[in-house]
């Protein structure tokens, strides 16, 4: 009976007010989407070895939205790779739902920073690509790749061709390609780096409501505190050399939220203080704070 | 009006001449123009015998029959079903081979050594071993231009698949599926492209075998009608059939790989 419960609540969580203590029950109960145990990695070159990873122990919640952040050679998107099974750890293991996984699969998608579309394919066909990889029949393929265009907001543009569009668009067939699979979790590589500020602010809205209403578990790699507080449920702050989790911090802010309201600055703001100086710690904000 | 329109925008709307001059074209005809000019000149003032020298009205005349006849339009017919059948194994064969030397090291490491060193190999080289093997018929011919353009084809597409941008692969791997939807839904529209650019190669150097195994065998065709020319002494045929050859030639690259190749790049966003 209490496992019933705890299940329902995890499968409205994403669509209602996220707030950490409705969550942390559910955390204990249901199992996690993601987890990685102890995972290290080492590069080895002919001159030294360097320490990517040390021990990383990392536990994602079905529906959360968890943010890696940090200097660049902290080792997020080396992370993100292994995750995503593109690099072997050189340590430890992952799990996926409870299974151990080692290689990429359908149940882990990549968004990737660099728009990875297939030019000689127009925009339905890209975003129908991995159905048709999976094997999916003709009629059903496309009325999910209408379905996932019409909810990044680009119906209008299925016949277009990938250099007929500008970067935050290919993002956004991206986007429709990756939960066109409905994988378990989607994982994003600094997706918005390398868009204009304007751009970036409207696909972070746009993301927010996207990921609220397919209640997808999300790992979003980024250097931009600001942009991890805006969109995560949970911050993890990683450090370099080598990298490991500094710090994790829940974000209870309600969302959609708003890159100028004051709990998403003061608290960007902290963190980085926190990044540039080591003694001082971000104080995470509690639920009252919201907008 | 709004402050930020260009000040005397309306020269911009000024109305297009409806006929444009194509000055590419008519400085290409006038090259050809003034060098066919040249010629009739110098066959004019007979500074050589016309038997060895013939004017350009000679040449036409000889093609014109030759047309009228229809002994033309057989051999043209002829060579082309082999070109044809020869340049078609050539990229099946060259495809096969260039997939597997561009995916896997060893295969590039073997195979692709002995691709490399046949590939300096003129193509007419051949002919002996093909005579030897298949006997003096059109299976000869045909040997020859498969292995004067299978190098190239196989070193073109094996560059193609190493040239994928690794992202591509990723994106691609991560969707699962089984390894042959990859290799026809990614892989060779991927390795388009530099594909285009190795199936001119090649079509230029099947072209070249074939014409160098046609001298050497005698059934109707381009390359035999060139022989039959020098064994009667008609050097108006001669010249001839040589024009005949280049026309052929740039047509099929004009018309064929150029358009493939602008399709190509536009569709794959390459011009911009």
């Amino acid at each position: 009976m209490t496992t019933q419960t705890a299940l329902t609540a995890h499968a409205e969580a994403p669509g209602i007010a996220t707030g950490a203590t409705s969550f942390a029950p559910v955390a204990t109960a249901a199992k996690a989407a993601l987890e990685v145990r102890g995972v290290s990695k080492r590069f080895e070159t002919r001159r030294h070895d360097t320490m990517a990873l040390s021990d990383i122990n990392l536990s994602v919640r079905p529906g959360e939205f968890v943010c890696l952040v940090g200097p660049s050679g902290c080792g997020k998107s080396t992370l993100l790779n292994i995750i995503a099974g593109f690099d072997r750890p050189t340590a430890g293991e992952m799990l996926v739902g409870g299974t151990r996984v080692t290689g990429p699969g359908r149940d882990r998608i990549v968004v990737f920073q660099e728009a990875a579309l297939f030019p000689w394919l127009n925009v339905r066909s890209n975003v129908e690509f991995g159905l048709k990889l999976a094997g999916v029949g003709r009629s059903e393929r496309r009325d999910r790749a209408e379905q996932y265009l019409k909810l990044v907001g680009l119906e209008r543009f299925h016949k277009a061709y990938i250099h007929e569009l500008s970067g935050g668009m290919k993002q956004r067939v991206q986007l429709a390609r990756s939960l066109a699979v409905d994988p378990e979790i989607l994982l994003m590589d600094e997706p918005f780096a390398a868009l204009d500020a304007q751009t970036r602010d409207v696909l972070q809205e746009e993301l927010q409501t996207i990921w609220q209403r397919t209640g997808k578990t999300v790992v979003f790699v980024t250097h931009n505190v600001r942009e991890a507080v805006l969109l995560a449920d949970r911050v993890i702050v990683m450090s370099p050399s080598p990298g490991r989790i500094k710090r994790e911090i829940e974000i209870t802010l309600e969302h959609p939220r708003s890159p100028d309201s004051h709990a998403v600055v003061d608290l960007a703001a902290d963190i980085r203080e926190e990044l540039r100086n080591p003694e001082h710690e971000a104080k995470a904000p509690d639920a009252r704070w919201s907008i | 009006m709004s402050a930020f329109e260009v000040p005397g925008g309306t020269l911009a709307t000024k109305p297009r001449l409806k006929f444009a001059v194509p000055w590419k074209v008519v400085r290409i005809l006038s090259f050809y123009v003034v060098l066919i000019a040249l010629w009739a000149l110098v066959a004019a003032r007979e500074v050589w015998p016309s038997y060895t020298f013939p004017s350009p009205a000679e040449v036409w005349e000889d093609l014109r029959l030759a047309a009228e006849d229809g002994i033309l339009w057989e051999a043209i017919a002829e060579s082309m079903r082999r070109m044809a059948i020869g340049y078609s194994l050539s990229i099946a064969i060259g495809l096969f081979i260039g997939i597997a030397m561009g995916s896997f090291k060893w295969v590039d490491e073997t195979v692709g050594s002995l691709v490399l060193g046949l590939q300096s190999l003129p193509s007419v080289t051949w002919f002996p071993l093909a005579v030897l093997w298949f006997g003096l018929n059109e299976n000869a011919v045909i040997f020859v231009v498969l292995m004067g353009s299978v190098c190239s084809i196989a070193i073109s597409s094996s560059a193609g698949v190493k040239g994928i941008p690794p992202l591509l692969m990723r994106a691609t791997r991560m969707f699962g599926g089984p390894p042959w939807k990859r290799l026809y839904l990614v892989i060779l529209p991927a390795m388009l492209p530099a594909m285009v650019q190795g199936l001119k190669l090649g079509w230029s150097f099947a072209w070249r075998s074939l014409l160098a195994a046609e001298l050497l065998f005698h059934t109707i065709s381009l390359g035999q009608l060139l022989t039959l020319g020098r064994d009667l002494n008609d050097v108006s045929l001669v010249i001839a059939m040589m024009l005949v050859i280049v026309a052929l030639g740039m047509a099929m690259d004009r018309l064929v790989f150029g358009r493939m190749e602008s399709w190509v790049n536009e569709r794959w966003g390459l011009t911009t």
